[in-house]
């Protein structure tokens, strides 16, 4: 049952009140204990439904009445609004609403800004909004709103935000919020005894999410009653952000998310569009659905933010760190979301043993999209610099980059001083990534030819993957003895469904089809927080274990007395319930439970902090091999090896295509993503995925993963930690270590084009280029 | 064509004859999922470049946002939910399941399709061909091993099912 404490607090805002819950006396499952569906592959749930393209996402709800909406957007990347005339879009075909800062209700959105307002600070913020019989008619009306804008000066990079006289994207200037400083030791000092010191700058671009499925839903403003079907992450946020956007009570807004195309941390927020939609239902009063185009997708709903980092290393002969000094600067775009969480500096604290820290890390506004997570935000910029810049040491030192991490490992949590929860985490990635890949006998570089190979490694750590509290799952047993498992999480394409099964029906001891997961639904299951952070598995996992542990009890119990028997003899396996040393009497649970039927045992789950004295983290590392054409410019990876604790693999099929996806995304920041903004217009050049490039099957290498797998038993009571987001990280870095290994020539600005290949072969006199 | 813009043009979809008034701007993709309801096929880009709208027209594998609906009249369309018989998934349909050849599930109706209408045109590809099938169906969670796995099982299956 769960139980809790409440820690009261008395600060300046008055008392605060932490509530500390449970999940009951539940030691993990061991390191040997065998288990039957956990740990083992299984293929998705919902699969019938995608494959047959019966899985309803956002964008395919039809209901009856329904309107489609659309956006009018500023073609100027900084202007003011100083005429707005809707009056014949009002009077088109089709239309039943339209929605600007002339009706709109004053709403505050991003950190800055409002709902509608009569500034727009980046090419595509939102003018104006139609609802319309056809998506056709919509279109149509947005032709007929008649803007007269102001255009005014405007900042596009964030070279151009930080100059003198620049003009402001806000009144308060370029800066967002206050920078970050972070500092442990005496970094000069720590510089000054360096035997050696790397002093490098390095730049990642803008990437782009490009989900498949864009932002948006479907909403329904029907009496005093909201409900969105949206593409998100975060279901309880949606519905706190819109509720109080919008003006409704909590529960008379309900927000439901079956399947979506995919989010990467884009859609851990509500957006715009979500609130845009409610209103124009309300307005209307008929469903209203607003799905964002590609172009607005690329413009308005996040991105990973551009960085600008210099990095100074310093060491001993013997490759002991004795400091790290980075100065980041990134672009916020024009907004803070709330949602970006771009702790660039995170790595450079934590990934290697060094007394001496220095990090300083300011946001920058620009006239563009705003920056939100995007799949481990900072910690792929902050180690696409770093891991580069770790290669120059080893180089500069005549060590392995492999051994000269190794000498300066951690199993401890420098900024908190806290051990990991699994400190051998790291080195059992690098033990079995080299392992895999070869390492110790890798190809060497080939020096001649127009086609060099050449290899990299690099290593990752990540704030995320240990899941937190608070989240909470019941589980419901039908009378036949099957289970439905009940909780407000979401899957986002990660394989939650499954996952989560797959903890409940090892606890029950039942096969894994006699196990329903209900998610996705603000109106059906209780609170669950965002799936960001790589956390759901081990956010929820134990919420679903402690709801199982109570009902094996309670539904033991219940066979205690129909066997006559003690409950403590009993135990429950592939759905039957075993009595202990007496083979003979066991009963299919079914019958256990169709005997108090229609009587329902019922349970709830709740997840307990993480251990107040241990850090949870997860870690990996990466090795690559790649052939690079001095012709053309053109980076192929031949082979890739990786490896990664995630604690407890639940399951491997998940844990395999997270993995594969994760490089994958890894590839394209490495070598093609980014955004590219004509900077004296304003303009996104490539908001489309006809010039804004992702890989493709053509572009998707080899990839051997060697899994840690080793339980962490400190972690929770799973052992399970997250893997959606680690590989990424890791895979941009290797890349480029490969590529300087295979011409020997350092690219410290991202993506690696061909375009920056064929740049940096001419700058060093060698290639086709330089004619 | 009527005076709003519309005009009448009768959509062959997985055997079965709808007759809809469309206006003629009206994308194939659109009338799937809006005037037939036949939402399995998915609009993410809407210019040619993603392969989420494949469907199958007259045998070959085409992206329904570059066609429009009026000139789609008796052409044999094949969509994404032609392809189970009943509650019975198709070989492929169950090869992808198998395989885990989709994450979140956006793209893999055209990937599919795509697929089907190589197996239809070459029982046997290799996985080069199986590769190139697929270049222009994007795939952004990068499930990209397991959906060529997933044609490679596929072709095994209707193989045996042949010589069965």
């Amino acid at each position: 049952m769960p139980a809790f404490r409440i820690k009261r607090q008395e600060g300046d805002d008055g008392v605060a009140l932490q509530l500390i819950e449970s999940e009951g006396d539940l030691p993990p499952w061991g390191p040997n204990e065998a288990l039957s569906v956990v740990g083992h592959p299984y293929p998705r749930l919902e699969g019938r439904e995608k494959v047959s393209g019966r899985a309803i996402y956002a964008s395919d709800i039809r209901l009856p009445g329904q309107l489609y909406g659309k956006v009018l957007r500023s073609p100027y990347p900084r202007a003011r609004i100083t005429r707005l005339d809707v009056s014949r879009a009002e009077a088109a075909p089709g239309v039943h609403a339209v929605l600007s800062m002339l009706n709109a209700p004053p709403i505050g959105w991003y950190q800055e800004g409002q709902l509608f307002e009569s500034t727009v600070r980046l090419v595509g913020d939102e003018v104006a909004a139609v609802a319309a019989e056809s998506e056709e008619q919509a279109e149509d009306a947005l032709r007929l709103i008649e803007v007269a804008y102001e255009p005014l000066p405007f900042v596009t990079t964030i070279a151009a935000a930080l100059a003198p006289d620049a003009p402001k994207v806000h009144e308060s200037g370029n800066i967002a919020g206050e920078p970050v400083i972070y500092e442990r030791g005496d970094p000069e000092a720590g510089l000054r005894q360096a035997d050696v010191v790397i002093d490098e700058r390095y730049e990642t671009p803008c990437a782009l999410h490009n989900a498949l499925e864009a932002h948006g839903g479907t909403a329904f403003w029907d009496g005093d009653q909201l409900t969105l079907w949206d593409s998100t992450q975060a279901v309880f946020v949606v519905r706190e952000e819109v509720a109080r956007a919008v003006g409704l009570p909590e529960h008379r807004v309900r927000v439901i998310k079956h399947h979506m195309g995919g989010g990467f941390g884009a859609k851990q927020i509500a957006w715009k569009v979500d609130v845009i939609a409610s209103l124009l239902s309300k307005l209307a009063g008929r469903p209203v659905q607003l799905i964002l185009d590609r172009e607005a997708e690329n413009l308005v709903s996040g991105n990973r933010n551009p960085t600008r980092q210099r990095v100074r290393l310093g060491a001993r002969r013997d490759g002991t760190l004795t400091a790290i000094v980075a100065e980041i600067a990134q672009a916020a775009g024009a907004y803070r979301t709330g949602g970006e969480a771009s702790d660039v500096s995170g790595t450079y604290q934590s990934l290697y043993r060094c007394p001496n820290v220095r990090t300083e890390q300011t946001a920058v506004y620009i006239n563009a999209g705003p920056a939100v997570a995007f799949r481990a935000p900072g910690f792929v910029e902050g180690a696409a610099a770093l891991e580069q810049a770790m290669d120059e040491l080893a180089r500069a030192l005549e060590i392995d980059p492999v051994e000269l991490r190794r000498r300066n490992y951690s199993e401890v949590d420098q900024p908190s001083g806290k051990p990991y929860t699994l400190p051998e985490g790291l080195r059992l990635s690098y033990d079995r990534v080299t392992e895999a890949f070869g390492w110790q006998d890798r190809p060497r570089p080939s020096s001649s030819g127009t086609k060099r190979r050449g290899t990299g490694f690099a290593a990752h750590d990540w704030v995320g993957g240990g899941g937190h509290d608070p989240g909470y799952a019941w589980i419901e047993m039908n009378a036949d003895g099957t289970v439905e498992v009940i909780t407000g999480t979401q899957d986002i394409g990660t394989g939650t469904r499954t996952g989560l099964a797959q903890i409940a029906a090892e606890e029950l001891g039942l096969p894994l089809e006699q196990i329903t997961l209900r998610l996705g639904d603000t109106g059906v299951g209780p609170y669950s927080p965002v799936s960001s952070g790589s956390a759901t598995q081990a956010t929820i996992g134990p919420a679903v274990r402690a709801a199982a542990v109570d009902l094996k009890r309670q539904v033991l119990d219940v066979a205690a007395a129909l066997l006559e028997v003690s409950a403590v003899r009993l135990s429950i396996e592939d759905g039957k319930v075993l009595v202990d040393g007496d083979p003979e009497r066991a009963v299919a649970l079914s019958e256990v439970t169709e005997k108090i039927a229609p009587h329902m045992l019922q349970a709830r789950g709740c997840r307990a902090p993480n251990p107040e004295d241990k850090a949870v983290r997860t870690f990996g590392a990466q090795c690559v091999e790649v052939e690079v054409d001095t012709e053309t410019g053109t980076i192929d990876i031949l082979r890739l090896a990786t490896s990664h604790d995630c604690g407890r693999i639940v399951n491997p099929t998940m844990v395999d295509s997270q993995v594969i996806g994760g490089i994958t995304q890894g590839i394209g920041f490495a070598l093609m993503e980014e955004r590219v903004v004509d900077d004296r217009l304003g303009i996104v050049l490539n908001a489309n995925l006809e010039d804004y490039y992702v890989p493709t099957v053509a572009d998707a290498p080899p990839i051997a993963h060697a899994p840690v797998d080793v339980p962490d038993l400190a972690a929770n009571s799973t052992g399970a930690k997250g893997i959606g987001e680690p590989p990424l990280i890791p895979t941009a870095p290797a890349i480029a270590n490969a590529v300087y290994d295979a011409i020997g020539i350092r690219i410290r600005e991202y993506p690696l084009s061909r375009q920056r290949v064929l740049a940096a072969l001419a700058a060093a006199g060698q290639g086709e280029a330089r004619s | 064509m009527a005076a709003n813009g519309f005009q009448p043009v009768t959509l062959t979809v997985n055997g079965s004859d709808y007759p809809i008034m469309v206006e003629p701007r009206r994308t194939l993709v659109d009338a799937l999922r809006h005037d037939l309801a036949l939402t399995g096929t998915k609009k993410v880009c809407a210019m040619g470049d993603c392969g989420a709208c494949t469907v199958i027209v007259d045998g070959r594998a085409m992206y329904s946002c570059l066609l429009l609906a009026v000139d789609c009249a008796g052409r044999a369309i094949t969509t994404i939910e032609g392809l189970a018989h009943g509650n019975n998934l198709s070989p492929l349909q169950e090869a992808f399941v198998a395989s885990d050849g989709f994450q979140c599930g956006f793209c893999t109706s055209g990937q599919i399709m795509s697929l089907h209408a190589l197996l239809q045109a070459h029982p046997h590809p290799s996985d080069e061909e199986i590769a190139r099938a697929v270049t222009g169906n994007i795939c952004r969670c990068g499930a990209y091993a397991n959906i060529v796995k997933a044609g490679r099982e596929a072709a095994e299956a209707m193989a045996r099912q042949q010589e069965a």
